[in-house]
C-alpha cells in the first residue's frame, strides 16, 4: 500500500476507504510521511542514552520492536533491505558486537516476508505471535553473539527482558499506530 | 490485516528488477553483517571509530538524561521514604552513633598517618584524576555491559584507564573518541579485577556475571572464609587499578568464593572520575613480555 495514495483519515472509519473527514484541499506532509518511521526506529536505538544505567539487560530491544511494528502495520513502507542501514545504526549504540544487528535485522525482514507469504490474513493476535517468535529468536541469538564475543558462553540472563519484551509489544504497536496517524495528518494545503 | 504487496507487478521490467534488487540487497545485508561480526570478533575495536563518532553525536541527549536520572531517582526515593520513615529513623540514629565514634578514630588515624609520612618524608604520589565526567548512558538492551561517559581523548581519556564513582570502582575505559568514551563496567563478564579483602588482605579477583551481580573468587583454596558483608577493595596488582578502591560487597557465600554486590551501582552514580593507569610502565612491560612470549600453547580439553 503506497503511503502517498492512502487516504489520510485521522480516525478509523468503518470501511477502509470511507470518506475522510477533512477538507479536500489538504494532504499529509510528504517529508513527514516519508521520514517518521525511519526517525522513530533510529530514535529508539538511542535509548541506550536513556536515564537508566542498567547493570543487567533489562530494557527490551525497543528499536527492533518498533521496526517490527511498522513492518506489520504498514507492510510495504520499509524496503526489504532496511536491516542493513538501520541494523548498523542500532549496532553503533546497542553494545552488541558490530554486525550482529545488521545480520539479525536483515534476517528478520526476510522472515517477515515469509510470514506474509504463508499467513495472508492475520489479526493482531497472530501478529503478536509472529512478533513473539521473532523477538525471542532475536534476544536469544543476540545474547549468544555477545557470548561469542567474550569467548565463552554467557549465562542466559535474558529471562526478565524476554517477558518484558513480549508484554510490551502491544504497547509499542499502539505507539507506532499513533505515530502513523501523526505521520498522515493532513497538514499540507494543496 | 490484508495482504499488502504484489510481488509480480505486471510486465514492467523496471518494477520487477526493483523488487529483485531489494532482495539481493537484503541478502547482501546478512552477508555484510556476518563479515562485520567476524571482524569485530577478531578485533573488538575495529568499529570503535564509528561507535565513538555515534556516541559523540548523541552525547547531548545523554547529558540531558543524566540530569533527569538524578532528579528522577531522588523523586522516587522521596516517595519511598514515606513508607519506611519509622524504622529508617531508628536505624539511622544508631548508625550515626557508630559513625561518630569511627569518624573520631579515623581522624586520629589520618593525623597520625600525616605525621608518620612527614617523618619518613614520603611524598604522596597524589595521582590527580584525568577527568571528571557524567555517566551518560549504558547498553541496557544488550548482554554486554558498557557505559558511556562524556569525556574523551580530547580531555586525556584513553583506553585502559580505570573509572570510579563516589562509592567505588565502576570499570575501565575500553574505547575513547574525541568527546566520549566507552567504559567496560565491572558487571561485564569480560572484566576481571584483582581484589583483596579490606579487613585482612585476603586476595582474590572479581568477575562480572552479566546479570548485575559479580562473582568473587579467592586465590586460596580450602575453607571458604567469606561472610556476607565483607568488603573487597582493589589490590593494585596488575597495575591498572590503584589499590584501595572499594569494588564489591559479599552477598551470598558459595562453596568456592561468593556472589557479590557492586560497591558503586552505576545506576545511582552521576559523576565519575577517570583515573590514570596506576602503574602504566608496569602494564606496558607486562604487555610487552606477553607479546614476546608468543601465543599460549593450545589447551587440549
Amino acid at each position: 500500500m503506497a503511503s502517498a495514495s492512502r487516504p489520510a483519515s485521522t480516525r478509523l472509519a468503518s470501511g477502509s476507504d470511507a470518506t475522510p473527514r477533512r477538507p479536500i484541499n489538504r494532504a499529509p506532509l510528504p517529508w513527514l510521511a516519508a521520514a517518521l518511521p525511519w526517525v522513530s526506529v533510529m530514535a529508539m536505538s538511542l535509548f541506550t542514552f536513556s536515564p537508566v544505567i542498567a547493570s543487567a539487560p533489562v530494557i527490551p530491544p525497543l528499536a527492533f520492536m518498533t521496526l517490527l511494528a511498522w513492518r506489520m502495520l504498514r507492510s510495504g513502507f520499509f524496503p526489504i533491505w532496511v536491516g542493513l542501514p538501520l541494523g548498523a545504526w542500532d549496532d553503533l549504540y546497542s553494545g552488541q558486537p558490530f554486525g550482529s544487528g545488521i545480520m539479525l535485522w536483515s534476517t528478520a525482514m526476510l522472515a517477515m516476508d515469509v510470514i506474509d507469504e504463508r499467513f495472508l490474513w492475520r489479526g493482531f493476535r497472530q501478529d503478536w505471535l509472529a512478533a513473539a517468535v521473532l523477538l525471542s529468536a532475536y534476544l536469544l541469538l543476540g545474547s549468544i553473539f555477545a557470548g561469542i564475543a567474550v569467548r565463552y558462553p554467557l549465562p542466559l540472563t535474558i529471562g526478565p527482558q524476554w517477558l518484558m519484551t513480549l508484554a510490551l509489544f502491544p504497547v509499542i504497536n499502539q505507539l507506532v499506530a499513533m505515530l502513523d496517524r501523526l505521520r498522515l495528518l493532513p497538514l499540507r494545503r494543496l | 490485516m490484508a495482504r499488502s504487496r504484489d510481488l509480480r507487478p505486471g510486465y514492467s521490467r523496471r518494477a520487477q528488477y526493483g523488487i529483485f534488487t531489494g532482495y539481493v540487497i537484503a541478502v547482501v545485508g546478512i552477508v555484510v553483517g556476518l563479515v562485520a561480526f567476524g571482524v569485530s570478533l577478531y578485533n573488538p575495536g575495529a568499529f570503535g571509530f564509528a561507535r565513538g563518532a555515534a556516541s559523540d553525536v548523541a552525547a547531548p541527549v545523554g547529558k540531558a538524561s543524566a540530569v533527569t536520572r538524578k532528579s528522577g531517582r531522588s523523586l522516587i526515593a522521596a516517595i519511598g521514604a514515606y513508607f519506611e520513615t519509622g524504622h529508617q529513623n531508628l536505624e539511622l540514629t544508631r548508625e550515626i552513633a557508630g559513625a561518630r565514634a569511627s569518624a573520631v578514630s579515623a581522624r586520629a588515624m589520618a593525623d597520625e598517618n600525616r605525621r608518620l609520612k612527614a617523618l619518613l618524608q614520603i611524598v604522596d604520589p597524589a595521582q590527580p584524576p584525568v577527568a571528571s565526567a557524567w555517566l551518560i548512558g549504558s547498553t541496557a538492551a544488550s548482554a554486554r555491559r558498557y557505559a558511556i561517559i562524556d569525556a574523551g581523548s580530547a580531555r586525556g581519556v584513553h583506553a585502559g584507564q580505570p573509572v570510579r564513582g563516589a562509592g567505588g570502582l565502576i570499570g575501565r575505559v575500553v574505547e575513547s573518541s574525541p568527546g566520549t568514551a566507552r567504559v567496560l563496567l565491572l558487571s561485564d563478564p569480560d572484566n576481571v579485577v584483582p581484589v583483596r579483602r579490606a579487613a585482612d588482605g585476603l586476595p582474590g579477583f572479581v568477575q562480572g556475571l552479566a546479570n548485575g551481580r559479580i562473582e568473587i573468587r579467592l586465590l586460596t583454596m580450602g575453607n571458604n572464609p567469606l561472610h556476607p558483608g565483607d568488603v573487597f577493595v582493589t589490590s593494585g596488582s596488575g597495575g591498572i587499578y590503584p589499590p584501595g578502591v572499594p569494588v564489591a560487597v559479599v552477598a551470598t557465600p558459595r562453596r568456592d568464593g561468593a556472589e557479590g554486590r557492586l560497591a558503586a551501582d552505576p545506576g545511582s552514580t552521576d559523576y565519575v572520575l577517570v583515573l590514570p593507569v596506576y602503574k602504566a610502565d608496569a602494564v606496558a612491560a607486562m604487555a610487552a613480555s606477553v607479546k614476546a612470549a608468543g601465543p599460549p600453547p593450545k589447551e587440549d580439553n
